[in-house]
């Protein structure tokens, strides 16, 4: 699962609870219940708790250790270094397995709702490889834990496994993002297959008032796209599943996972969108995070950046030539001609980014995303170099 | 693991063809261009169309798959889709959607040029009888609403439409009044030679955003020698007009048009700098149309559509240049070709569609109340042959759509039915014009070897995906910029020009 956890100590808690971390600046604005926050009483919090604070009806407290919990009240205490918990973030709290679970970040670039293990494709390159399990019961987590989430968060992402599986549940939880969280723009990480299969699109129309469909296709032909994602039958249900969206009004986005097969029909694949999808908004062109089945495929997958320039010069002009914005993510800068660096983002969440050695005299390191946590020598391109004496091109 | 290798996904062995067309091509004979039902398209050697077509290409070529993209087969129909086929399809006869959005009221006939080729037959200046009634003009305007498009252009043409200012004035106002309710989107535009406007109109203009069209064929010589004034100095007022029109409506409100005599033919260079020099970043190239008194002076200005096609070929190539020297200029006809060739839209253009813009696309309402489905229709009308009329303007639309003229216009009105258009590799890009080929050949479907409708078409497309083709990288560049372009400016209908 993506959301981080730990061991901790424990007590008088029930049982699993989901609460949120609270300062005294989300005391005072008193946005969430007492009763669904617990209050941050470690030594690094440094925030003074009078005894009629404490009497307040928090759901627990968080502490460095047992004697800092007023008498009977619940408690729970991170070993150092085990995971980082400040104020805003929203953790679970389990007492049965003494772990604690972080499922908000507040500083957090990329947090998510994982909506269900459960998937009805099967890609060679997986990150995330699914179960079949039944994990309906995510639904009403997500929505307890939607209401713990900041206001102001610019951005959630659901995902999975496959979100439209929850049918009636996925819209539910987008209704309840709209409610609670009307500003937050939302994006859903769906193969769109179940669109494309007779369940209307229109069922999760515009709920939320800024909602985004990413969309992964591989291939302008069926053949490959259905080996990629390992299920015949798939690439006709996904097309079939971008028309309903658009049908249906909704934003979409295509993303295309840079592993090798694809890369060697990548312009075609430019010029099949643009000629059979020109409403989309975005299309993101990623390179491959190196876990799950992807570690076992590595022969089949894996090719060099610097061996795609090519290639994707060719696609990226073709799509912004088009006014079709296109976006480049997880390829460091070094391994990208310098006419792509304007499209290159950021994109490796904050806690999976890593520099290598090589990157601490780079001039660009600020702008880069880096590489994946998890990244090996293997799965490390031959051009990764420090960039200096140049400056970056901030427009194109 | 549970995972297949790639032929696992092949699905089942061979494949079918779906419908295409195809043209050898005339810069290459071991080439052609291959289309799909919808318009997409491929270039290929001729002897890799032959193994296609004999169902003889193997899985593992890119061919295979680039045709299978293209739409022009499909593998495994059960596991594979038809549905960009079929979007692709819908996407580029957008144009059919909502009904006519071009509207052009004729409020005068009068002019105050005398010019060979004027399409419209104008009359002189004193004749008030060829000016549009307030009643018709008031049933004009209940007409218009009749249609259900969100966006309308109510374009005013003459003879001179300034010369009946006033009923301009009127009919902006009542459109205004209504579209309260009906909050329809409203575009103005005025064809005029821009001549005398006096400062009142160009206000008016500017509170009512109209955009201005006018005509200038060239440098002076070849302007005054066009478009006789007895003063002699059209081309001075044109560009006293343009002047003053850009600076009261913007830079980006004025446009022209150049229609083409046998003169301007020999003066491509010229044509295109004098543009330049005024700071048009669009031109016009059109060719005669055989209406009104360009009928009557055929031979003394009139030439061979091989001619419009020679002097075509150099003006591209000039644009071409200028454009390639920082210059940005476009060819508003080429434009359109391109955008049909290179992107997947519809467009606004009334005259080159399938099923054709005649009725459906685009009214002309005439001074008189009459009725017309195209600027074509009303100048045949104006040279005896009203068959074209739809009805009168105090009818309601549904009276003229089941007009005998309009089910004659329909008849011939679709390019994919029309004999030799049918099998042409073009036809999902091209359009139908029934009326036109009524007036050059005297029949609506017309015999296509001999058209010169069918000629300019197609010489322009090979010419145009000729230089897309062989020309430098900066060339195809400057071709793709245009057609994007057209696509930009979603669905702007081109105007005449008075």
């Amino acid at each position: 699962m993506h959301a981080l956890d730990a061991k901790a100590f424990m007590g008088g808690w029930t049982g699993p609870t989901l609460v949120k971390v609270a300062g005294l600046s989300d005391f005072a604005e008193g946005q969430f219940p007492i009763e669904r926050m617990v209050l941050d009483l470690r030594t690094r919090a440094r925030q003074h708790a009078s005894a009629a604070l404490t009497a307040l009806p928090w759901a627990g407290f968080l502490v460095d250790g047992p004697e800092q919990a007023p008498e009977g009240r619940p408690w729970v205490a991170l070993p150092a270094q085990a995971l980082t918990v400040e104020a805003g973030d929203a953790i679970e709290v389990r007492p049965q397995t003494n772990k604690v679970a972080r499922r908000y970040r507040r500083s957090g670039n990329n947090n998510i709702l994982f909506a269900t293990e459960r998937c009805n494709s099967f890609c060679v390159m997986c990150s995330q490889p699914p179960r079949d399990i039944q994990d309906d019961w995510r639904v009403q987590h997500l929505c307890d834990l939607v209401e713990l989430i900041d206001r102001d968060t610019s951005a959630l992402t659901i995902t999975g496994g496959e979100p439209t599986l929850l049918g009636q549940g996925l819209r539910r939880l987008i209704e309840h993002c709209a409610t609670h969280l009307p500003q937050t723009h939302i994006q859903v990480l769906s193969n769109g297959r179940n669109f494309g299969k007779g369940i209307p699109a229109a069922t999760f129309a515009a709920p939320h008032p800024s909602l985004i469909w990413a969309v992964p296709l591989y291939a302008d032909h069926y053949a490959l796209h259905d080996y990629i994602v390992q299920s015949s039958g798939a690439f006709a249900e996904t097309v079939r599943g971008l028309y309903a969206l658009e049908e249906a009004r909704q934003r979409i986005e295509i993303r295309v996972v840079l592993v090798k097969p694809v890369v060697g029909r990548l312009p075609e694949l430019a010029r099949f969108i643009y000629r059979n999808f020109p409403f989309v908004e975005h299309v993101a062109l990623m390179g491959t995070e190196p876990t799950g089945f992807a570690k076992a495929h590595r022969d089949e997958l894996w090719i060099d950046p610097t061996d795609m320039q090519e290639s994707l010069t060719e696609a990226v002009d073709y799509l912004s030539a088009r006014d079709l914005s296109v976006s480049l993510y997880n390829l460091p800068l070094c391994t990208l001609p310098k006419q792509l660096w304007p499209f290159a983002k950021r994109s490796i969440s904050d806690w999976k980014q890593r520099y290598l050695p090589a990157c601490e005299a780079c001039e660009v390191r600020q702008q880069c995303g880096g590489l994946f946590a998890w990244v090996t020598p293997e799965w490390t391109s031959r051009s990764i170099h420090p960039i200096k004496g140049t400056h970056l091109c901030a427009s194109h | 693991m549970r995972f297949a290798p790639p032929p696992a996904f092949e699905g089942e062995a061979g494949y079918r063809l779906l419908p295409m067309r195809f043209r050898r091509l005339p810069w290459d004979e071991n080439r052609v261009l291959v289309t799909s039902l919808s318009g997409d398209w491929i270039l290929m050697s001729c002897a890799d169309f032959a193994r296609a077509v004999d169902k003889d290409l193997r899985r593992d070529e890119p061919l295979f798959a680039d045709l299978q993209a293209r739409h022009l087969i499909v593998a495994d129909s059960a596991t594979s889709t038809l549905a960009p086929l079929l979007s692709q399809y819908r996407t580029r006869k957008a144009y059919i959607e909502q009904g006519p959005k071009l509207h052009i009221f004729v409020v005068s006939l009068r002019c105050h040029h005398t010019c060979a080729y004027c399409q419209v037959s104008r009359q002189p200046l004193g004749q008030s009888q060829f000016d549009m009634s307030g009643e018709a003009a008031a049933y004009a305007v209940e007409r218009l609403f009749e249609w259900p498009a969100r966006e309308l252009t109510v374009e005013f043409q003459g003879g001179e439409p300034l010369l009946h200012f006033e009923r301009i004035k009127m009919l902006v106002k009542a459109i205004e009044i209504r579209n309260r309710h009906e909050d329809r989107n409203i575009r103005f535009v005025i064809a005029s030679t821009l001549h005398d406007l006096t400062d009142d109109q160009l206000s008016f203009m500017r509170d009512h955003h109209f955009d201005l069209s006018t005509s200038l064929d060239g440098p002076e010589w070849l302007h005054n020698a066009n478009r006789p004034r007895p003063e002699k100095d059209s081309y001075r007022r044109t560009l006293v007009g343009i002047e003053r029109g850009r600076k009261v409506l913007g830079e980006h409100a004025v446009s022209a048009l150049t229609t083409l005599t046998r003169r301007s033919l020999e003066a491509p260079l010229e044509i295109i700098d004098e543009y330049r020099k005024l700071g048009f970043h669009s031109i016009s190239l059109r060719p005669l149309s055989p209406y009104g008194f360009a009928r009557k002076t055929e031979t003394r200005n009139g030439y061979p559509i091989g001619d419009f096609l020679r002097f075509y070929a150099v003006a591209l190539d000039h644009l071409l240049s200028v454009n390639r020297a920082g210059y940005f200029m476009e060819e508003t006809y080429g434009r359109m070709l391109l955008g049909q060739l290179l992107t997947p839209f519809s467009h606004g253009y009334v005259d080159l569609r399938s099923p054709t813009g005649a009725g459906l696309g685009a009214v002309v309402y005439d001074y008189d109340g009459t009725v017309y489905p195209s600027d074509e229709a009303r100048m045949l009308a104006s040279m005896g042959d009203r068959s074209f009329a739809l009805g009168q303007v105090d009818q309601p639309v549904t009276t003229w759509l089941e007009s005998p003229a309009m089910q004659r216009i329909l008849a011939a009105g679709v390019a994919e039915t029309l004999p030799t258009c049918a099998d042409c590799a073009y036809v999902p890009l091209c359009g139908a014009d029934p009326i036109d080929h009524l007036a050059r050949q005297g029949d609506t479907i017309g015999h296509r070897p001999t058209s010169d409708f069918c000629r300019k078409q197609m010489g322009l497309f090979d010419l145009l995906l000729e230089r897309w083709e062989t020309g430098s990288g900066s060339d195809r560049q400057i071709l793709e910029s245009w057609a994007h372009r057209a696509t930009r400016q979603e669905a702007q209908p081109e105007f005449e020009a008075a």
